[in-house]
This record gives structure tokens, C-alpha cells and sequence, in this order.
């Protein structure tokens, strides 16, 4: 009784293929991103300290850190959070907890659905034409961020509806039954419920502009600059600065005899600086997770 | 409320209501008069308009996209389309109870607190005030013993009959006038349904009680009178009794009679 049959055999077999199968595949997805990260650990290791952080490049950045591109990219992705995520919040809350299904929504849904697959040279146009030119912000920081903001915007929007639509309806019509209007509603129980939903989408969006270059090259960042070294205010938003995307492209492509394991320090820095908000991000949300049960 | 209305032993008065879901018409003339003062039952198949109704009378509908209305809903004598009516002071007035208990994820303190708070100037509720509106709403649904240690819990992790309890208790520091409820004893179990029915029987009299139900079962226990609905149109409605035993209309009597046969 209860011995294995032919049929029981062959999907005994058939699921230790599946099994194995889907591991493989799943192996294929972690191991480049281990060797990557391994490899550019191994090669920078020679150069990185805290004082490639805090240097600027030297000797037409052939030799020296990376304070003056690390600073700039911060300044980058800080202004554009400002902009895009107070922007792309709101939007959203509009478009989820006051619009009615309609044209008007459906076409904006639509727009922002197209608007986050629009590839960054196209936005970096955009940016081009619109703020260094016609706003007259020339090729600065703030056009620069705004360009950044624009390109954030839909995917914000999108992170955002997603949090909002986890927090049950229920507590919606139970808000109304009392009478509470649609701003008390979400004001009192829809963003207290959703706020580290929101909060880790915007970060996450936010990190991973960080490493645009097509959107910032034409806009606002420069090849070299030279700044003042640990003074977290060397640069002017309505001025040029330098930003770590580029510079490694600048360094491992346009300057010959570059010391070997700086293109390198600056990949780590810019992947560590990603993962780090990343991490940040997560160790937020499980805070603000501790405080919503239901 | 205006003062011209002639005064009414009707709570809830309709006229030839009808309402489409975008082309779907979902109520069909629905003339209705309901009692003041006790518990009236709604019952009829899945889909035949039963909590479509209920939430006309607080013109809840409207939050859930593309609602047409026509005809007349009298509330307490006012018809609640006039151009002064305010939907906030509607709802105060006319609270609703759901079929899954749908405590707001804070403490049971801050839920009994909340409709009132929203309705209130911010800070206008003294602390003394509170405690004594909490004390006096758990107390009237019967809570104020097991979960007077417990204010500072969050509701939303309360036994389900507790929650459908406090779902009550927090429609009545708003002093309403007619509770609405929705099915409230389906996601219960025999106990909690006993307990909520006998609760609704205490309030039956300061409030007037309109409940949608498919246990027909509780429609006999706790109703003076029964709607029966079928696809929109009100078939029948009559004093309960009357209509389980000796229903007026054939349609009536097959639904019934099909349970009770």
C-alpha cells in the first residue's frame, strides 16, 4: 500500500526538474550582481579610504578623491527630492482618493504610465529646452534637479498609488459614514497608514537618480570643478557641479593614465551611496511598519 | 433640519426613488415609509438592491463612482437633496454599521472619539469630556467592562464581536437619530449575532434601526416590520410577522417559503 506508482514517480521527477530549474534560474539573477559587486570591491580596494572621499580629483583627475563629484551628486538628488516627491505625492493622493473615474484621470493615469518608460536622453532634452533655455536657468544645478524631478515624477506617482491603494477601503467608508470628508479621511487614517509606503517609493526613486548621467550631462554637470574640500556648502545651486555618474564616464573614457583603481573607487561609491539610501529606506519602513497593525 | 417640516412618525420617507449604477438601474420607484423609533428589516436575494438603499440615506452612494438618483428621500421630514443639506451634518445624523466590522486602525479610545472629533473645532473636547463619551458610549453597547483596561488597544485587534460593538458604540457619541446597518452580524458567530441583536433591541426606541439581512431568521426575531425586495423593486413591506406568515405578494411567498418551506 501506498508504494510509489509510475505516475507518482514521474511527478516525483518532474517536480525535482521544476525545482531545480527555477533555483538555476534564480542563481543566474544573484551571481552577476555578487560578481559585480566583488569584482569593484577587488579592483578599488588600493584607493578606497576616507580621504578619496574627501579630496578633489588632482593632476587633471588622473590622481586624487572624489569630493567634489560626491558633493554634486548629493546636491542633485537632495534638490530634486524637493521638488519631485512633494509634487509627485500630492498627485497621487489626487488621483487616488479625490478623482472620480473619468477621461481626465484615465489620460493622466495613461501619461504617467508612458511617462516613467520615456528613456533619460529624451528627458535630458527636455530638460535642455525647457529649463536651460526658454526658464533661462542655464546649465545649473537647479536645471539640472528639475530635469532629475521630471524624470522621478511618474515612477513617484506610481510607488505612491501603490501605497495608498494597500491602506483596506473599509477604513475609507468608515470615515465617511461618520461624515469625515475626503481631507480628513486621508489626512487622519489613509497617510498615517500609508506614510512608509510613500516615504521608501520616493527614496527608492530618488536613489536610483542618482546614477543618471544622460539627464544631467547637457543640464548642469561638468566635467571638472574645483571646490572648496569638506565645506558641505562649496557649491551654489544656480551654478554647475560635477557628479559621480559622470566623472567615472569623464575618467574611464575621455582621460588617458588614470591611476588604476580610481574608476573603480568611484563605481563602489556610487553603488555604496545607492545601497546605503536603499538600506536607510528598508530600516524606515520597518520602523513605521511597527506602528501599523491591522 | 428646518423647523417648517410638519412633524413625522417617519424616519426615512422615499418616493419613487430609482438609481442607476452608470446604465444599470439598480432601485426601481422604491416608495418607502420607515417607522421612527424601532427596527425595521430589509431582506431579498444577493443583488436585489438591499444595501443600495440603505446607503441612499446617507448619500454614501455618491462616493462610489458613477450614481444617478432620482426621486425624493425625506429624512426626519427634510429631503436630503435640497441644495442646503450638508453631507458631514447628514451623516452625524444618519450612521451606518458594516457587514465586516470596520474599526479605524487606532485605539478603541481615539474610535469612539473619532466622529466627534471630526465634527468638532480641533481641541474644543476636554479630557475630562472624552472619558466621560467613551464611558458612556461602551457602556450603552455593553463594552465598558471588558475593555475599560484596554482604551489604549488598538481596535483593530479586538475579537470581531467586540469590533461590531464598538462599530456601534462610536456612531453614538454623534447623538444620531437612525443607525443603518449592513448585514453587521454576518462575519459573527452565534454568540456575537445574539449580542448584537439584543443590543439593537435596547437602542430600538431612542434610534430607529434600518438592517439589511439574509438570515431571515433574524429578520422574525428582531423587526416589527420587513421589506421585501426582489431586482430593485420593493415588493412587499408589512409587519414582520404578516409577511412570513401570510405574505401578500406570490414573489414574497416563494422567498419565504423557499427557507421556510
Amino acid at each position: 500500500m501506498f508504494t510509489e506508482t509510475e505516475i507518482s514517480k514521474r511527478k516525483r521527477q518532474t517536480e525535482n526538474v521544476m525545482r531545480i530549474f527555477f533555483l538555476v534560474m534564480t542563481s543566474l539573477m544573484i551571481l552577476p550582481l555578487l560578481l559585480i559587486i566583488g569584482y569593484l570591491l577587488y579592483k578599488a580596494l588600493p584607493v578606497l579610504s576616507l580621504e578619496f572621499l574627501f579630496t578633489n580629483p588632482k593632476d587633471n583627475m588622473r590622481a586624487g578623491g572624489l569630493w567634489a563629484p560626491f558633493l554634486g551628486t548629493i546636491y542633485l538628488v537632495v534638490v530634486s527630492l524637493f521638488v519631485s516627491a512633494p509634487i509627485g505625492i500630492f498627485a497621487a493622493v489626487y488621483l487616488n482618493e479625490y478623482a472620480r473615474e473619468s477621461w481626465f484621470t484615465r489620460i493622466t493615469n495613461l501619461a504617467v504610465v508612458n511617462l516613467a518608460g520615456v528613456p533619460s536622453i529624451v528627458h535630458a532634452l527636455f530638460g535642455v529646452g525647457a529649463f536651460v533655455l526658454f526658464a533661462g536657468l542655464g546649465e545649473s544645478i537647479l536645471a539640472a534637479s528639475l530635469t532629475l524631478a521630471i524624470m522621478t515624477l511618474p515612477v513617484i506617482i506610481a510607488s505612491t498609488t501603490e501605497a495608498l491603494k494597500a491602506v483596506p477601503m473599509s477604513f475609507r467608508e468608515a470615515c465617511w459614514n461618520l461624515g469625515a470628508t475626503r481631507w480628513q479621511t486621508i489626512r487622519r487614517i489613509v497617510i498615517p497608514n500609508s506614510i512608509s509606503g510613500i516615504l521608501t517609493g520616493v527614496i527608492l526613486q530618488v536613489s536610483r537618480a542618482a546614477g543618471e548621467t544622460a539627464p544631467i550631462m547637457f543640464t548642469g554637470a561638468v566635467f571638472y570643478k574645483n571646490i572648496t574640500e569638506g565645506n558641505l556648502f562649496a557649491y551654489n545651486i544656480t551654478e554647475q557641479c560635477m557628479a559621480l555618474s559622470l566623472h567615472l564616464f569623464t575618467i574611464s573614457t575621455q582621460v588617458p593614465d588614470v591611476t588604476e583603481g580610481i574608476p573603480y573607487g568611484t563605481a563602489v561609491v556610487l553603488v555604496g551611496s545607492v545601497l546605503l539610501v536603499n538600506a536607510a529606506s528598508i530600516v524606515l519602513r520597518v520602523y513605521l511598519r511597527t506602528r501599523k497593525k491591522w | 433640519m428646518n423647523s417648517q417640516t410638519t412633524p413625522t412618525n417617519y424616519s426615512i420617507e422615499t418616493e419613487n426613488l430609482s438609481l442607476w449604477y452608470g446604465d444599470f438601474q439598480a432601485l426601481i420607484d422604491v416608495n418607502v415609509k420607515i417607522p421612527d423609533g424601532q427596527i425595521t428589516s430589509l431582506i431579498g436575494p444577493s443583488g436585489c438592491g438591499k444595501t443600495t438603499l440603505l446607503r441612499c440615506f446617507n448619500r454614501v452612494n455618491e462616493r462610489y463612482g458613477n450614481v444617478t438618483t432620482k426621486g425624493k428621500i425625506e429624512i426626519l421630514g427634510k429631503n436630503i437633496y435640497d441644495a442646503d443639506v450638508s453631507l458631514p451634518e447628514l451623516r452625524k445624523s444618519v450612521g451606518m454599521v458594516f457587514q465586516r466590522p470596520n474599526p479605524l486602525p487606532i485605539s478603541v479610545y481615539d474610535n469612539i472619539l473619532f466622529g466627534l472629533r471630526i465634527h468638532s473645532p480641533v481641541r474644543s473636547i476636554t479630557q475630562a469630556e472624552s472619558d466621560q463619551i467613551v464611558e458612556e458610549a461602551l457602556t450603552s453597547v455593553f463594552l465598558w467592562e471588558d475593555l475599560k483596561d484596554k482604551l489604549k488597544v488598538r481596535a483593530t485587534s479586538l475579537q470581531l464581536e467586540q469590533q461590531q460593538k464598538l462599530c456601534i458604540a462610536r456612531l453614538l457619541p454623534l447623538k444620531p437619530r437612525i443607525i443603518l446597518m449592513d448585514e453587521p452580524c454576518s462575519a459573527l458567530d452565534t454568540k456575537g449575532t445574539f449580542a448584537v441583536e439584543e443590543l439593537m433591541e435596547v437602542l430600538a426606541g431612542t434610534y430607529t434601526f434600518l438592517i439589511v439581512t439574509h438570515n431571515m431568521a433574524q429578520a422574525r426575531r428582531v423587526s416589527k416590520e420587513c421589506i421585501y425586495m426582489f431586482l430593485g423593486e420593493l415588493i412587499e413591506h408589512g409587519e414582520t410577522q404578516a409577511l412570513f406568515e401570510t405574505p401578500q405578494h406570490p414573489k414574497t411567498a416563494d422567498y419565504v417559503q423557499m427557507r421556510y418551506g
